[in-house]
């Protein structure tokens, strides 16, 4: 038990975003921060990733999840930048500039620390079965796909001998093949959109190497079985989504796994009454990646969810210099922020503005398409003025796209009410 | 040779047990679940009803008020939520208000005291969040809510801790008159007993008409319900009932008690009575009801659903008191809604009337209180500090969603009649029943309940039968 601890940075989570934010940090000169992680490891969820194709970006190299982690906690270590372990953050608030972050772990019990700035690295979690409403009985057998991969993969233990997956984001993806390779029949992966969330790549070498049949346009409609999983019942759907009568199918199996998408973590983020982007579940951020809450970053993916963990350490390494250049006095006060809009087929933008004087040389923007697409243009415009057109052969929503805005393309425009990012198909 | 075997650990027979204890019998609660609550009592709305909605005169009538009287003081002395929130009938037609008053008429029959008819205005001053459609209502302000589960544990371990005897995974197969009582015949070897307390809810009638000529029936009715997220759990503050109408017979909106909001139920009679699976139609019809009752029902914040099922019978009321032609053996069957509010009734007056039967002095050691497991969730800063300082194991959070400790879910299985199942954790300590339905902790509650049990995590059940989470190991089939 103890009084009020203060630091100048607070990192909440020891994830990738967290480990790649706080090593930027001390680089940049913060010599006062701290790493809260809930868990008994740093690492995050990529100690489950024991898959290879983390990396290639960042290090050019194809490393497994825990390599990955593994070189930024190394990183953090010999940086001897220090971190809790087990220790939960419970409450976040904002009094006045100062933020309170209440930590709760076994050793300490809990306290409160006064921090100057935050970066909110949180991470995500699965959405379950219940979000989804699907009908029948809830047995034994229903898993998260993440957490059939901690068994699989950190337990040494099968979930189940027979499995259907609904949905086809990366993880579902990636368990495909795992349980394949463990001794366990996948049946089916089912698809309730007409096109995948996952990335191509994961299709080709997760499903298709296997011969592991994928549905697009279908869905789980019934779970049979009163204390195991017996079966699922999957049916063809229209374009509303909605089940087509007369196309189900009774599959049997023991296991339902579910990849269906992925909500970032922010209760916490409420509790600063910081407002959050109901596209992604993330809080707004400008160019600094600082929320509407002065002095609070956020990266990873409890701002957005990400395709690649190379783009959440890049992110995550923009938050902790800005948060260093915050604590050091130099982030200019807030300007003039000019929104950044996704329209036709772009869901969203990160950051959600922009304030000139505020950003660097170049910018990144990141955002995902909602539907699939071939041979379409990303356009940007500023007011009816084209800044940039891409040619894109596929676009695709489980992947993630970017652009780089200049500062001298936008510098000097003072009529500049808000950049417009846009899908275009005809050519 | 027991004294008294109640059949079923549901609310009502745990309800009868805790006061059967009061007395100097050798009494039995046999359970062919592995816990207690795990039929009707788990699948509810919670609600602790005011007590209009009975015919005056009838049972259901009489132990509504009674139990609804009761359940403050019992929440205090048994230490389990419970909140009179209040409770709105809506009417959503000028036409239905001569219905509101009916009702009204039949609560200060029946003795419920406060009601009070609401016109619009009135009705969004009391309750800003109901929907523009009602044009009027019922107000009970001894309406109320309660957790179903920590209800029925606090009667279980009460009685345990006064001496009843809890036999789980034991199912009652067959009965028989023997000269000094009954014979049970269960899946676990038999039992003797002086009288038989049957509250095996949607089982009542079966066991009922395997002892007596005069037969009952109880039918399963399915109610589906939806939960959704606490960050939605103040849209209302009361419970919102509706009027039946011509399409329907409505749902309710409430708070629960642990701050989610809870929509439901249908009302379909099935035949089989473990059929508590959910389905598209009747989640479709939770939803369409619902969203007459308020302002923009939340349903992407929900986060289950599930079904349970009502021991319906046929007269519409409850079924409690002994079988005319079989002596010590008492029924307490029908026991739908207000089922849960009448426990707490139900109990005292199934044990004064075995003691009619089987007469018995009462203990002079009874113990009248029970604790419950210490929540840090609800704890404030000063008893979070003092928990984790007497317990560290308080300091570390297992279930993030719901803020729920190693030291709760440690509590959970050690205490009397504790878990021994990852639901009966659930039900205890309320770990896996947040946003990310147990998404993240479901393996750390698996690893301490091992620990705890001394088994392996390939052992640990759901609940029931064969509903064990792991299969093996990695590549055990190659």
């Amino acid at each position: 038990m103890r009084g009020t601890m203060k630091k100048d940075l607070v990192i909440i989570g020891g994830g990738p975003a967290g480990l790649a934010a706080a090593a930027a940090a001390r680089e940049t000169g913060v010599e006062d921060l701290l790493i809260l992680e809930r868990d008994q490891h740093l690492g995050g969820i990529l100690n489950q990733c024991i898959h290879n194709g983390f990396g290639l970006h960042t290090f050019q190299e194809e490393l497994t999840g825990p390599e990955y982690a593994g070189r930024y906690v190394e990183k953090v270590r010999s940086l001897e930048i220090p971190y809790k372990l087990n220790s939960m953050v419970v409450d976040l608030r904002a009094e006045g500039s100062r933020k309170i972050v209440t930590v709760m772990n076994r050793e300490e019990g809990m306290y409160e620390i006064e921090a100057r700035a935050v970066i909110l690295a949180m991470g995500c979690r699965e959405r379950p079965r219940g979000a989804l409403n699907i009908p029948g009985y809830r047995p034994a057998g229903i898993y998260s796909a993440g957490t059939a991969q901690r068994y699989v993969n950190r337990e040494g233990r099968m979930p189940g001998r027979e499995a259907v997956i609904l949905g086809s984001g990366d993880i579902g993806l990636i368990m495909a093949r795992r349980l394949t390779l463990e001794g366990a029949k996948v049946k089916l992966v089912a698809e309730i959109q007409p096109y995948s969330g996952g990335l191509q790549r994961n299709i080709v070498q997760c499903l298709d190497d296997f011969g592991i049949p994928l549905k697009l346009s279908h869905t789980v409609v019934d779970i049979r079985g009163k204390e195991r999983v017996e079966g699922v019942t999957v049916a063809r759907v229209d374009e509303n989504l909605k089940p087509i009568p007369g196309t189900e199918e009774e599959i049997s199996c023991d296991t339902l796994l579910l990849s269906c998408g992925l909500i970032p973590e922010n209760e916490l983020t409420n509790g600063l009454g910081t407002s959050l982007n109901p596209v992604t579940g993330g809080p707004f951020v400008n160019e600094s990646l600082e929320t509407d809450k002065e002095g609070v970053f956020a990266c990873g993916n409890v701002l957005h969810v990400h395709d690649l963990v190379d783009y959440v350490s890049e992110e995550a390494a923009q938050a902790g210099r800005n948060a260093a250049a915050f604590l050091q006095g130099n982030l200019s006060g807030r300007g003039r922020e000019i929104p950044l809009v996704g329209t036709d087929g772009v869901r969203y933008t990160v950051p959600s503005s922009i304030d000139v004087s505020r950003m660097n040389e170049t910018q990144i923007v990141r955002f995902r398409v909602g539907n699939a697409y071939r041979n379409a243009y990303l356009e940007v415009r500023c007011g009816g003025e084209l800044l940039l057109s891409l040619k894109k052969p596929v676009l695709a929503p489980g992947q993630m796209e970017q652009v780089l805005l200049k500062k001298a393309d936008l510098a000097g425009r003072k009529d500049l009410k808000e950049i417009t990012f846009r899908v275009r198909t005809q050519v | 040779m027991y004294d008294v075997i109640v059949i079923g650990a549901g609310v009502t027979g745990c309800a009868i047990a805790r006061e059967l204890a009061r007395f100097r019998w050798k009494t039995a609660v046999l359970e062919r679940a592995s816990d207690v609550c795990e039929g009707t009592s788990k699948a509810n709305s919670g609600i602790a009803h005011a007590g209009y909605d009975a015919k005056p005169g009838t049972l259901k009538a009489k132990l509504n008020l009674e139990g609804s009287r009761m359940m403050e003081a019992l929440s205090k002395e048994l230490d389990f939520p419970y909140r009179r929130n209040g409770s709105l009938v809506l009417c959503f037609e000028e036409t239905g208000k001569t219905e509101l008053e009916r009702l009204r008429a039949q609560g200060l029959a029946n003795g419920v005291e406060g009601l009070e008819i609401l016109d619009r205005k009135q009705l969004r001053e009391k309750e800003p969040g109901v929907s523009d459609q009602a044009v009027a209502a019922l107000y009970a302000p001894t309406g109320g809510i309660v957790c179903p589960f920590d209800l029925t544990l606090a009667f279980a371990e009460n009685a345990a801790a006064n001496g009843v005897e809890f036999h789980f995974t034991t199912q009652v197969t067959h009965m028989e008159k023997i000269p000094q009582g009954y014979r049970l015949d269960t899946s676990r070897g038999s039992y003797e007993t002086r009288a038989v307390v049957n509250a095996a809810g949607v089982y009542a009638g079966e066991l009922h008409n395997q002892i007596s000529g005069k037969k009952i029936r109880i039918i399963p009715r399915k109610g589906e319900y939806c939960l959704m997220d606490k960050s939605v759990g103040n849209l209302v503050s009361h419970t919102l009932f509706q009027l039946p109408t011509a399409y329907g017979k409505g749902v309710l909106v409430t708070p629960t008690v642990h701050g989610n909001l809870l929509a439901g139920p249908t009302a379909v009679d099935v035949e089989d009575p473990e059929s508590v699976n959910t389905t598209r139609e009747g989640m479709d019809e939770v939803f369409k009801r619902a969203a007459m009752s308020v302002n923009g029902l939340p349903v992407k914040q929900v986060i289950t659903s599930f079904a349970g099922l009502r021991a319906h019978e046929e007269g519409n009321d409850f079924i409690i008191g002994m079988v005319q032609d079989a002596p010590g053996f008492f029924d307490a069957a029908g026991m739908e809604s207000p089922g849960l509010t009448c426990a707490p009734a139900v109990g005292k007056y199934v044990a004064a009337m075995v003691r009619t039967y089987l007469p018995a002095q009462e203990k002079s050691d009874f113990i009248p209180s029970r604790k419950g497991i210490p929540h840090i969730a609800s704890a404030s800063d000063a008893e979070r500090k003092r928990l984790i300082g007497e317990n560290p194991l308080y300091g570390n959070v297992v279930c993030r969603c719901e803020l729920v400790t190693e030291g709760e879910i440690v509590d959970a299985i050690r205490r009397p009649l504790g878990a021994t199942t990852l639901d009966g954790v659930k039900r205890r300590t309320r770990a896996g029943m947040g946003r990310c339905q147990a998404g993240f902790c479901l393996p750390k509650t698996l690893e301490i309940l091992a620990r705890e049990l001394g088994q392996d995590i390939g052992q640990i059940r759901k609940n029931n039968g064969d509903s064990y989470f792991l299969t093996g190991f990695d590549k055990d089939g190659l």
